[in-house]
């Protein structure tokens, strides 16, 4: 895809993004309960208007769901299938992130996790104490994150100068270079063998290793990332990061800063990446050159682009059909082309669906909406073919 | 609606009820076991063959033990250790088999034998990885190997290289746990014998270029101990022809496997005199493997004209699973105890000769020396030089001088 393309694809992506705002102002009349209430205990006002404006049946059904998950779900399904999708979510979201809100495509966002990653394994404790120093966890974990982050930082301000396809390439690179790093380094990350035993530390007498607790760790810290990315995108920083996406060389003459912008971006989703590296270690129990490596690296683009890039929820959405197609299509296929499966599958969404999971969803939602207003005769919502007519402003 | 509740309510109950009476009963008439191996990135085709091997062994029992049928769940992995954690964690969990049979290298051993410690109740037997440290650094108590490891199958080839007259030979092998334990039991009994290694050159697994290996090879050494697998070997041979290069070559065990003996290329007439040593020979001529190879070939017609080390290894494995299965009557209960002591205590019978295990689980076992022959119909094969028995995991060294290989350890240059 051609710089001009990906910023067309943006485009149209963002003003579809637009219109569930005006559906909100639609949905206003709710709220008068909420807001009578306000104002006889003056009190509460902000905060429940807030939690109103925002918060829909869907939104406390999810989370509900997310929350009770592992009590009705096996371990095995806590934890595989669970853990593992937040996990590879909370990294596929910074590279949503700077693809979907900064028009930049990333691959090195494995990178970052794993340099978290063997941070974690170097600076903590592991089967090499040759290596390891065996600091306790909460000097390692900021450091490790701090470490990745300003990696990521780097990675971005050794990339921004390109676009498109060119910063594919150049991150690529940047990632098979660690790969081959990490896998012919010995004296300090232990080559092929990588490091096994990267335990989980137990803090409050909890094993944060077991399923549950585990679960609920990275639950937290996937809702933290989504959050942060929700509002950051709000805020001047992430209005002015989404008009460069759109056209960097109208910002930049408006007097904003281009190139910080996209840096400080890179180090929003580095952070990401690292606290999703730190967790992905922790999963494993151990890290090799493997974890960082080319498949991985494409991986993480692939469950981002199969989610959909529009919204902070895609990526977690294509991470649960990639950890469930990996964990089960050697059930339902020929167990020696099992990979069929799974390569026809991220196939036949990317195209039905450009834009994942995510567009499905959203084309559903506007046939049905259609159909709804049309039985209501009340005012009819803008259709996706009006959206994209009205793209070119 | 309260109706409705209240029989959405009881169909759960009996649902429950139905549940937790079926699971017993299917759970006696079959025995689950798991199967892990490699179908995928660089041992895909030593994976597939190690599947035959186990499937081979079920077969021979014809799927029932004691009364009970077995069934196999295949899962499949990359040789990376969190991939073939990964697949174990959904053999034992998701898909609840009683005995996990993998994996197929090094890494991913030490690995699975770390999970079998969170899962005490289910029974893991080695597939066909070869690391030392699986069993001697950190044991677990449910892991098994009926395998000999990387280290011991190298035994006895110093002093056949000795034999021929190598007195200073490179090694060239990639650069993990199993080749470092080759190169140990290759080294431990030639340097004690005389023998001198000055380099060592440790490659990348899954390398192309060979370029930098073969510019460092010394003029004075007599032959080269190449202990590489399946392509990464094949390549390398390839570039070492192109290089004009000559010295003989003494190989790891899976160095010059069928996997390499079937090779079309130029190389393939001088891999002729090749020594290697391994758990297996073709060519071996006692009656038992004879059986075991005409087995193969009938029930694999696609399969490699002899099984390879990775079929006959997990072949080796999955007998003993089920051979413990027929010693115990097929009774898993208590947390599969008795299985376990019957395993520890079980002296498996193999197409080459009795295996029997230590006090960490491990197998004491034979060893072939083999040098590449050509047979009249032009195909390669490895010749029978001698066998070494009873071949444990300390390599003839005293246990407080016995010290893991590693990139430097042993070490004579």
């Amino acid at each position: 895809m051609s710089a001009a393309q990906w910023r067309k694809a943006m485009n149209a992506g963002a003003q579809a993004q637009a219109w569930p705002r005006q559906r909100r102002v639609a949905v206003a009349p709710a709220a008068p309960a909420a807001d009578s209430r306000s104002y006889a205990t003056p009190s509460l006002p902000a905060w429940l208007r807030w939690i109103s404006q925002r918060v829909s049946a869907r939104h406390v059904l999810v989370m509900a769901f997310v929350l009770i998950y592992p009590w009705v779900a096996t371990p095995f399904f806590t934890f595989q299938i669970g853990g593992q999708a937040l996990v590879l979510g909370l990294i596929a979201l910074s590279l949503t992130f700077l693809g979907g809100y900064g028009g930049m495509i990333s691959l090195a966002q494995m990178t970052v996790a794993g340099i978290a990653g063997y941070m974690v394994a170097i600076f903590g404790t592991s089967s090499m104490p040759e290596i390891s120093l065996g600091w306790p966890w909460w000097v390692v974990v900021p450091l490790a994150i701090a470490i990745a982050t300003a990696c990521g930082a780097l990675i971005g301000w050794l990339s921004v100068r390109t676009e498109g396809i060119y910063t594919i390439m150049i991150t690529l690179a940047i990632g098979v270079a660690f790969h081959y790093l990490m896998q012919q380094n010995y004296s300090l990350f232990n080559g092929w063998q990588g490091f096994q035993r990267v335990l989980t530390p137990q803090v409050l007498g909890i094993d944060w290793r077991s399923p549950i607790p585990y679960y609920y760790l990275v639950l937290f810290w996937a809702l933290a990332g989504y959050f942060l990315v929700k509002y950051l995108v709000r805020t001047p920083f992430g209005i002015a990061l989404q008009g460069i996406r759109d056209n960097p060389r109208r910002m930049n003459a408006l007097g904003f800063n281009v190139i910080a912008h996209r840096v400080v971006a890179y180090a929003v989703a580095g952070l990401i990446a690292a606290v999703g590296g730190v967790l992905l270690v922790w999963y494993n129990g151990l890290i090799t050159p493997g974890s960082v490596g080319t498949g991985w690296l494409i991986n993480i683009l692939i469950i981002a682009v199969l989610g959909g890039m529009r919204h902070p929820i895609g990526p977690f959405l294509g991470a649960i059909v990639f950890v469930l197609l990996q964990n089960f299509a050697i059930d339902v296929f020929d167990r020696e082309r099992f990979n069929l499966v799974i390569g026809a599958m991220f196939l036949a969404i990317v195209l039905f669906s450009p834009d994942g999971l995510l567009g499905l969803w959203q084309r559903l939602r506007a046939r049905l909406a259609a159909g709804d207003a049309q039985s209501r005769l009340s005012t009819p919502r803008p259709s996706r073919r009006f959206v994209k007519g009205g793209s070119q402003p | 609606m309260r109706q409705s509740k209240r029989v959405f309510v009881r169909t759960l109950v009996a649902a429950a009820v139905v549940a937790a009476f079926a699971a017993p009963a299917a759970a006696q008439q079959t025995v689950k076991i798991g199967l892990l191996a490699t179908l995928e990135g660089p041992f895909a085709a030593g994976g597939q063959d190690g599947m035959r091997g186990a499937e081979l062994a079920v077969k021979q029992r014809g799927g029932v033990v004691a009364g009970k049928k077995i069934e196999i769940i295949k899962a499949s992995s990359d040789a990376k250790p969190d991939v073939a954690v990964n697949a174990t964690r959904k053999l034992v969990e998701q898909d609840k088999v009683d005995i996990m049979v993998g994996p197929l290298s090094g890494s991913e051993g030490i690995a699975v034998k770390d999970y079998s410690k969170t899962q005490p109740n289910i029974t893991f037997i080695n597939g066909s990885s070869g690391a030392q440290a699986t069993t001697l650094v950190n044991p677990s108590p449910n892991f098994f190997r009926f395998n000999t490891e990387g280290a011991q199958w190298m035994v006895g080839l110093g002093k056949a290289a000795l034999d021929k007259g190598y007195k200073r030979v490179m090694v060239i092998a990639e650069d993990y746990a199993f080749p470092y334990s080759q190169v140990q039991g290759f080294m431990t009994e030639y340097c004690r014998l005389g023998g001198k290694v000055p380099v060592k050159a440790w490659v990348p697994l899954g390398g192309k270029d060979y370029a930098s290996v073969i510019a460092r090879i010394p003029k004075d050494v007599d032959a080269l101990v190449v202990v590489l697998g399946g392509a990464d070997a094949v390549n390398f041979l390839n570039q070492y022809e192109q290089a004009g290069g000559d010295k003989p070559i003494i190989g790891g065990s899976i160095t010059v496997d069928q996997t390499v003996l079937n090779y079309k290329g130029k190389r393939r007439e001088s891999l002729v005199g090749t020594l290697s040593a391994g758990p297996v020979a073709d060519a071996y001529d006692a009656a038992e493997w004879k059986a075991f190879v005409a087995d193969y070939k009938k029930n694999f017609p696609d399969g490699f004209p002899s099984p390879s080390l990775f079929a006959y290894v997990y072949y080796l494995n999955m007998k003993a699973a089920l051979d413990g299965l027929a010693a115990v009557n097929g009774d898993l209960s208590d947390g599969q105890k008795k299985y376990r002591e019957a395993l520890s205590k079980l002296v498996l019978k193999t197409p080459t000769g009795d295996v029997h295990l230590d006090a960490n689980r491990q197998a004491i076992g034979s060893t072939f020396i083999t040098e590449v022959v050509k047979d009249p119909q032009g195909n390669l094969y490895n010749k029978v030089l001698r066998k070494v028995d009873g071949i444990d995991q300390m390599l003839g060294m005293k246990k407080e001088d016995f010290k893991i290989g590693s990139r430097d350890v042993p070490d004579c240059p």
